[in-house]
C-alpha cells in the first residue's frame, strides 16, 4: 500500500513517476544512457549488473522487471538471470563480468569498500576504466531506484508473465520511449 | 586515489562529471529539480535532507559541499553541524525532523518506513509532495554517495573550496558546473 496518493493502475516506479513528472524525466533519461547507450558492456550485461543490485537489496519489482529485461537480451534464459541472482560465481558469464558484479557488490553496500584489488582484478579480465566506471554507476544509480520503489510503498505485483511481457517491450523500445507510452496513457485515463 | 583515470584537479563528483558527461547531464538535472527549483519545501531544508543524509552515508565530499549550500541557504552554519550530529535536538521545524526520520530509514531500506512515520509526517503538516520528494532525495544521495566514493574520487580538505561550491549551488543550482576548470591539487 503506498505512503502517498500514488495511481492505482501504475505499479512500482511507474506509479511514482507519473506522481511527478518532472523527476521522472531525469530519472529515465538516466537509466536510459547507463542500460541502452551505445557501450563496450552488452545491454544485457548492464542489465545483469541492475538485477543483481536489485536482488542485494531485495526490491521486489526492480529485480523482477530488470531481470525480465535481461533475460530478454539474453535469448530468453531466466535461468541465467536466477543464477547471477543466487549466486553469480556460478553462473554461465564472463570472468569480466564477474569481476565487475564484485565492484557492483561492493558499491551497493558503501562505495569506499571497493578496493585497488577489486579493480586490478575486473581490469586482469579485460575492463577498461569506462565499463569500470558505468558498473559503479549503474549499481549506485540501483540504490537509488529500489529505495525509491520502496521507500514510498509502492505496489510490487508477483506476477512473472507480466514482467516478462514488460521485459521483452522494453528490451525493444528503450526506458524513454516505454515511460512515456505509460505516462500519456495514464493521463488520458485520468484524464490529466 | 582514483580507481580509474579522472580527469585531475577535479574534486568529488565533479571529475566523474567531467569523464562522463552523457551521464552528468541527467544527474545535474534530478539534482537541479530535487534541490532547487520552487518547492513548499525550501532549498534550506532540501540540502540540509541531502546533507544528513550524506552525513549518514559517511561520504566527505557530498555532506560537506552540500553542507556549505544549506548553510548559505539558511545564513547559519551552525544549524547543518547540529542536524548532523542529531537532528531531533537542532533548531528546525518538526514537520523537518518527522521528513528527516522518514529519510534516515530509505538511507538504510526504504522498507523500514512504516505509515507511523509517515502519518507522524503529515501530524506535523507534510504533504503528499514533500514526502515523495523527501524520499527521492535520500535515495538520490544514496546514489552519488555511491558514485563519489566508488571510484575513489579526489575529495580535498580544503573548507574555502567547499564554500565556493556551497555559493555557486546555492545561487545558481546544479545545471552548470560549480568547477570549470582544474584546480592545484597541492
Amino acid at each position: 500500500m503506498p505512503h502517498i496518493a500514488l495511481p492505482h493502475d501504475l505499479p512500482g516506479i511507474r506509479g511514482a513517476m507519473a506522481f511527478r513528472p518532472e523527476t521522472a524525466r531525469p530519472l529515465n533519461a538516466l537509466v536510459e544512457v547507463l542500460l541502452t547507450g551505445p557501450n563496450t558492456l552488452t545491454r544485457g550485461e548492464r542489465e545483469l549488473i541492475a538485477t543483481y543490485v536489485s536482488s542485494r537489496n531485495c526490491t521486489h519489482y526492480c529485480h523482477s522487471i530488470h531481470g525480465a529485461v535481461a533475460a530478454a537480451h539474453l535469448g530468453g534464459d531466466e535461468a541465467l538471470v536466477k543464477q547471477v541472482k543466487t549466486d553469480f560465481t556460478q553462473a554461465a558469464i564472463s570472468s569480466k563480468l564477474k569481476a565487475l558484479l564484485v565492484i557492483a557488490g561492493k558499491v551497493q553496500q558503501d562505495g569506499k569498500l571497493v578496493t585497488a584489488a577489486d579493480v586490478e582484478a575486473a581490469r586482469q579480465q579485460g575492463a577498461t576504466d569506462l565499463e569500470i566506471h558505468d558498473t559503479v554507476l549503474i549499481a549506485a544509480a540501483f540504490c537509488m531506484y529500489n529505495r525509491y520503489v520502496d521507500g514510498l510503498g509502492t505496489d510490487q505485483p508477483d506476477d512473472e508473465a507480466l514482467y516478462r511481457e514488460r521485459g521483452k517491450r522494453v528490451a525493444r523500445d528503450g526506458y524513454v520511449t516505454v515511460s512515456e507510452e505509460y505516462l500519456a496513457t495514464h493521463a488520458h485515463a485520468t484524464g490529466h | 586515489m582514483p580507481h580509474i583515470a579522472l580527469p585531475e584537479g577535479f574534486p568529488g563528483i565533479s571529475a566523474g562529471f567531467t569523464y562522463r558527461p552523457e551521464t552528468a547531464k541527467p544527474m545535474r538535472e534530478l539534482a537541479h529539480v530535487l534541490l532547487h527549483e520552487p518547492n513548499s519545501l525550501t532549498p534550506g531544508e532540501r540540502e540540509l535532507i541531502a546533507t544528513y543524509v550524506s552525513s549518514q552515508n559517511s561520504c566527505y565530499f557530498c555532506q560537506t559541499s552540500h553542507g556549505a549550500a544549506a548553510a548559505c541557504h539558511l545564513g547559519d552554519a551552525s544549524i547543518v553541524e547540529k542536524v548532523k550530529a542529531d537532528f531531533q535536538a537542532a533548531p528546525v521545524s518538526p514537520k523537518l525532523k518527522a521528513l528527516l526520520a522518514i529519510a534516515g530509514k530509505v538511507r538504510q531500506d526504504g522498507k523500514l518506513v512504516t505509515a507511523a512515520d509517515v502519518e507522524a509526517a503529515r501530524c506535523q503538516g507534510a504533504t503528499d509532495l514533500e514526502i515523495h520528494d523527501t524520499v527521492l532525495i535520500t535515495a538520490a544521495f544514496c546514489m552519488f554517495n555511491r558514485y563519489v566514493d566508488g571510484l575513489g574520487t579526489w575529495q580535498p580538505r580544503d573548507p574555502e573550496m567547499y564554500k565556493q561550491m556551497g555559493r555557486h549551488l546555492a545561487e545558481e543550482g546544479y545545471t552548470a558546473p560549480s568547477i570549470r576548470q582544474p584546480v592545484a591539487t597541492t
